[in-house]
């Protein structure tokens, strides 16, 4: 029998006024899998994760993580279950150094975010947080302000601040948005190392048809809110119809 | 009965006075993203300088029924000019920065018109009640009551109407509207936002000084009122939702009447019951009666 | 990273402010005494800066300890300074915990009118119960004893002066660290992102609580040495000037250090009481001045300044370069 979805969702629906931003959306995600999400700017890729992670309540709906009914629940406590995301905007707490970020983290996941006592630079937490920025590549940069970061940076700490509570499903919302051409591929190339190496159930969002070709084992299409195809990256890419809503062309 | 007209007409009063003060406030929140701690300043710079000029204009000999448009002149002086003075000179500076530091700066102006008015006005306090005598009274109920409490709310209806009319249905509205709904698309459009943050910050102060020239013939101007007056503004736009003119509106009678009950019935606790009004409301709905979630994109 | 530097000038400045009975006359070490209390509020407030919030209503918990005294001598005949500071950081702490269910939910504008309101309540409520409080008349500290102790006349400001300092070592200590624990991290994270801080399954709201909290023990503790110190407890302490006071303390001394606020205290308290003497009627404005020029030309404070000056003229800099 195979194992239960970790994430399941079941006829989400989310309108903005007129703008219906999820449209029926029925997708299961089984552990381990690779999936990439697909789809023109404002197709509602956004509004998913945020659905999931409950930033959003849908209109209508049911969210189920590791086979229970989580809908509605706030983005805090999701993330307790086990559920962390990135952001297409990366979320980072600009005043402070790269590695005190990822230390809150750290210590988010030992469940010692609200000691008020001991220190938050205990040398095991140290250990692992340079741990999971040498990872990302950050590793040079543990030091440095957050503020000081280059935008892959940015984008590569967002994620490693997920990465760091050990979830046991990562979302990431465009990792390689804002980076550089050249840069894409290098971004990816180490958080796919990453996934690969931690068996990490993983959906990703990412605008570049190559990128998504390239990494992504199953690919979800959206468009107008509506899933429109699911499958093999090879089979959903060559699907006309995706190819007019995503590229604009056939 | 009695008690209940006095109660009703008091607040009414309270509310019209609170509603010019608060709809500036709102104002300049809602285009600037500010909280003018400074407001009001404004509102006692306000009372003080329509009453002085007031004074001196009767001290020698002038007719006291050109009170009125002297008081609106004090107010408009103080409008025109602590307006664009300010957000020029100051506020101007912490767009952009964080917030505590764009209401510190606002708490510092409004330290310094605070000492500003002692300095030019000392502390006696002053008078000036021709234009609430000259006007007489009328009797409601049994009760007399003067015929400026009426001016007073009729003013503050008028000038209500005469805001909605402007934001709702001039080209000037329309781009005060365009800016507080989206600052940088109002900007890539070709509106001269910094412009439209002088002129919201200028007519936030008219109102607040307005307020001020038109309670001062009912009370006694002395120093210190000013914070009453913040905190109070302050009250009513959070309780009918920050940024909108009609919550102002609601706001201001809701605290107006509070207050007229609170002075009524249990005068010991007129501040108490405004603020438990206001804790009450942002509990149960944090964003105001009118006010919007805005949920920021991620 | 951390500088070497600071431990040495920490014993400096420690050395400096124990030798302050010996040095300066009496109504000098009252005003370091009454600034020390002082620095505990503005501490608390200062906290609060960190994640970017104003508060203009942390008198009142500044009030709440001052009372303690007032109502301990009154009502019940308390004067031990042993056991009215711990009273007053408890019912600091107390009331905060109250307030803070309502104050936890608010940011920004909210959260710094909140706590006016809140404190213009406390303050309206010490005024109009004059049966209880005394009114505008107000309250009358004990005779402080210390652990049963009468000291003399003649010692008991430097009784005074030491518990206070004592005290100040305490609080800085703990507050220390609590800012370099996950929570206070949390804390400064906070000013800056708090979606991210939701998205790492913590909880904002509690970070404010607990800091909240805190905030009215150190201000309550600071509170119930000025009652000793001033020996007079009127309304005003719960008055938003002296909030106001509070919050200008926090930015002149700069709140992103523990030990920035305890500078603003004492420039502060000095500036006083020159400036009453000087030019009484432009108190506020001078300050509102001096604010504008900080927000203005110098976010970090006195603090910012001293690191300026000590990198500049810092052998330690230049080896570490
Ligand atoms: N908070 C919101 N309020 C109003 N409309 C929203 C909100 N969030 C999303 N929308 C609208 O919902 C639709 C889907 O938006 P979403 O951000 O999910 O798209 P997306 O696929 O992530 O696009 P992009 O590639 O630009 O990131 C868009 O039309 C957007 O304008
Ligand atoms: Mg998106």
């Amino acid at each position: 029998m195979p194992e239960a979805p970790v994430l399941q969702t079941i006829d989400l629906c989310k309108s903005f006024g007129m703008v219906k931003a999820a449209d029926a959306i029925n997708v299961a995600i089984r552990p381990g899998e690779l999936v990439g999400i697909v789809g023109a700017n404002g197709s509602g890729k956004t509004t998913f994760l945020n659905i999931i992670t409950g930033y959003l309540k849908p209109d209508r709906g049911r969210v189920l993580l590791l086979g229970e009914d989580r809908t509605g629940l706030p983005p805090r406590v999701i993330t307790k279950l086990g559920i962390s995301r990135s952001f297409q905007i990366p979320q980072l707490y600009t005043n402070l150094s790269v590695l005190e970020s990822l230390l809150l983290s750290v210590a988010a996941e030992a469940g010692r975010g609200t000691g008020f006592w001991q220190p938050l630079h205990r040398r095991h937490w140290i250990d692992q947080g340079l741990e999971t920025l040498d990872r990302f590549g950050l590793k040079p940069y543990a030091d440095r302000a957050v503020s000081e970061l280059p935008e892959g940076g940015r984008k590569l700490l967002d994620i490693a601040l997920s990465f760091a509570l050990r979830p046991k499903l990562l979302l990431m919302d465009e990792p390689t948005s804002g980076v550089s051409i050249e840069d894409k591929f290098q971004v990816m190339d180490i958080l796919m190392k990453v996934v690969e190496e931690t068996r990490l159930t993983t959906i990703f969002v990412e605008h570049d048809m190559d990128v998504v070709q390239r990494y992504g084992r199953r690919v979800l299409a959206f468009n107008d809110g509506k899933v429109i195809a699911d499958g093999t990256p090879g089979a959903v890419l060559a699907d006309p119809e995706v190819r007019k809503a995503v590229l604009g062309r056939a | 009965m009695r008690l209940l007209t006095t109660i009703l007409m008091d607040g009414t009063v309270f509310a019209a006075v609170l509603f010019l003060i608060s709809v500036g406030l709102t104002l300049v929140f809602g285009v600037l993203r500010i909280l003018n701690v400074s407001h009001g300043g404004l509102y006692a710079f306000g009372a003080y300088l329509a009453t002085f000029l007031a004074v001196r204009f009767l001290e020698i000999g002038g007719n006291p029924y050109l009170t009125y448009p002297i008081l609106l002149a004090g107010a408009l002086i103080v409008g025109v000019v602590a307006g664009p003075l300010i957000e020029r000179a100051f506020v101007r500076r912490v767009y952009g920065r964080a917030e505590a530091i764009q209401l510190l700066l606002t708490f510092s102006v409004f330290l310094i018109l605070d000492d500003l008015m002692k300095l030019i006005w000392g502390t006696k306090p002053m008078f000036v009640s021709e234009p609430y005598t000259l006007l007489g009274e009328f009797s409601l109920a049994g009760i007399p009551y003067s015929w400026y409490q009426v001016v007073l709310i009729a003013v503050s209806i008028l000038f209500g109407g005469a805001l909605v009319w402007a934001v709702r249905g001039t080209r000037f509205g329309k781009i005060i509207v365009s800016v507080i709904n989206d600052r940088e698309i109002s900007q890539a459009i070709g509106i001269n936002v910094s412009r439209i943050y002088t002129v919201a910050f200028t007519l936030g102060a008219l109102c607040a000084a307005l307020g001020g020239a038109l309670v001062a013939p009912t009370i006694a101007v002395v120093p210190g009122f000013a914070v009453d007056a913040t905190v109070l503004a302050f009250a009513v736009i959070a309780i009918g939702g920050m940024g909108s003119l009609e919550g102002a509106a609601l706001g201001a009678l809701i605290v107006g009447l509070l207050r007229a009950l609170a002075v009524h019935l249990l005068p010991e606790a007129d501040l108490v019951i405004i603020y438990l009004a206001m804790i009450l409301v942002l509990v149960v709905r944090p964003q105001g009666l009118f006010g919007q979630v805005v949920l920021r994109r991620i | 990273m951390e500088t070497r530097r600071l431990p040495v000038e920490a014993l400096v400045g420690a050395a400096l402010l124990v030798a302050v009975p010996f040095v300066l006359p009496a109504w000098m070490k009252f005003i370091v005494t009454l600034a020390l209390a002082k620095f505990m509020a503005v501490l608390a407030v200062a906290l609060f800066l960190r994640a970017n919030q104003v508060t203009f209503g942390h008198a009142m918990f500044y009030a709440v300890g001052a009372y303690a005294v007032g109502f301990g001598a009154k009502w019940f005949g308390l004067r031990d300074v042993a056991l009215l500071l711990p009273l007053g950081a408890l019912f600091g702490a107390a009331v905060a915990a109250l307030v803070g269910l309502v104050m936890a939910r608010y940011r920004e504008v909210f959260f710094a009118m909140l706590n006016l309101a809140f404190s213009m309540m406390l303050y309206g409520a010490l005024l109009k119960l004059y049966w209880v409080t005394g009114g505008t008349d107000g309250l009358s500290a004990g005779v402080p004893t210390f652990l049963g102790y009468a000291p003399p006349r003649e010692y008991l400001r430097d009784f005074l002066y030491y518990t206070s300092l004592g005290v100040a070592g305490l609080v800085i200590y703990a507050v220390y660290r609590f800012l370099a624990s996950p929570l206070g991290y949390y804390l400064k994270a906070m000013g800056e992102n708090e979606i991210r801080i939701e998205y790492s399954g913590e909880s904002v709201r509690h970070v404010m609580y607990v800091t909240y909290v805190l905030s009215g023990a150190l201000a309550g503790l600071g509170g119930v040495l000025a009652g000793f110190t001033v020996g007079h407890i009127v309304p005003e302490y719960s008055f938003w000037i002296q909030s106001g006071d509070f919050v200008f303390v926090a930015l002149l001394g700069g709140y992103g250090s523990v030990v920035g606020p305890l500078m603003g205290s004492i420039a502060f308290e000095f500036i006083r009481t020159y400036a009453s003497k000087y030019f009484p009627n432009e108190w506020q404005m001078t300050l509102g001045i001096i604010m504008l020029a900080i927000i203005l030309f110098r976010p970090g404070g006195l603090w910012t300044i001293y690191e300026g000056l000590a990198a500049r003229f810092g052998r330690r800099e230049v080896e570490r370069a």
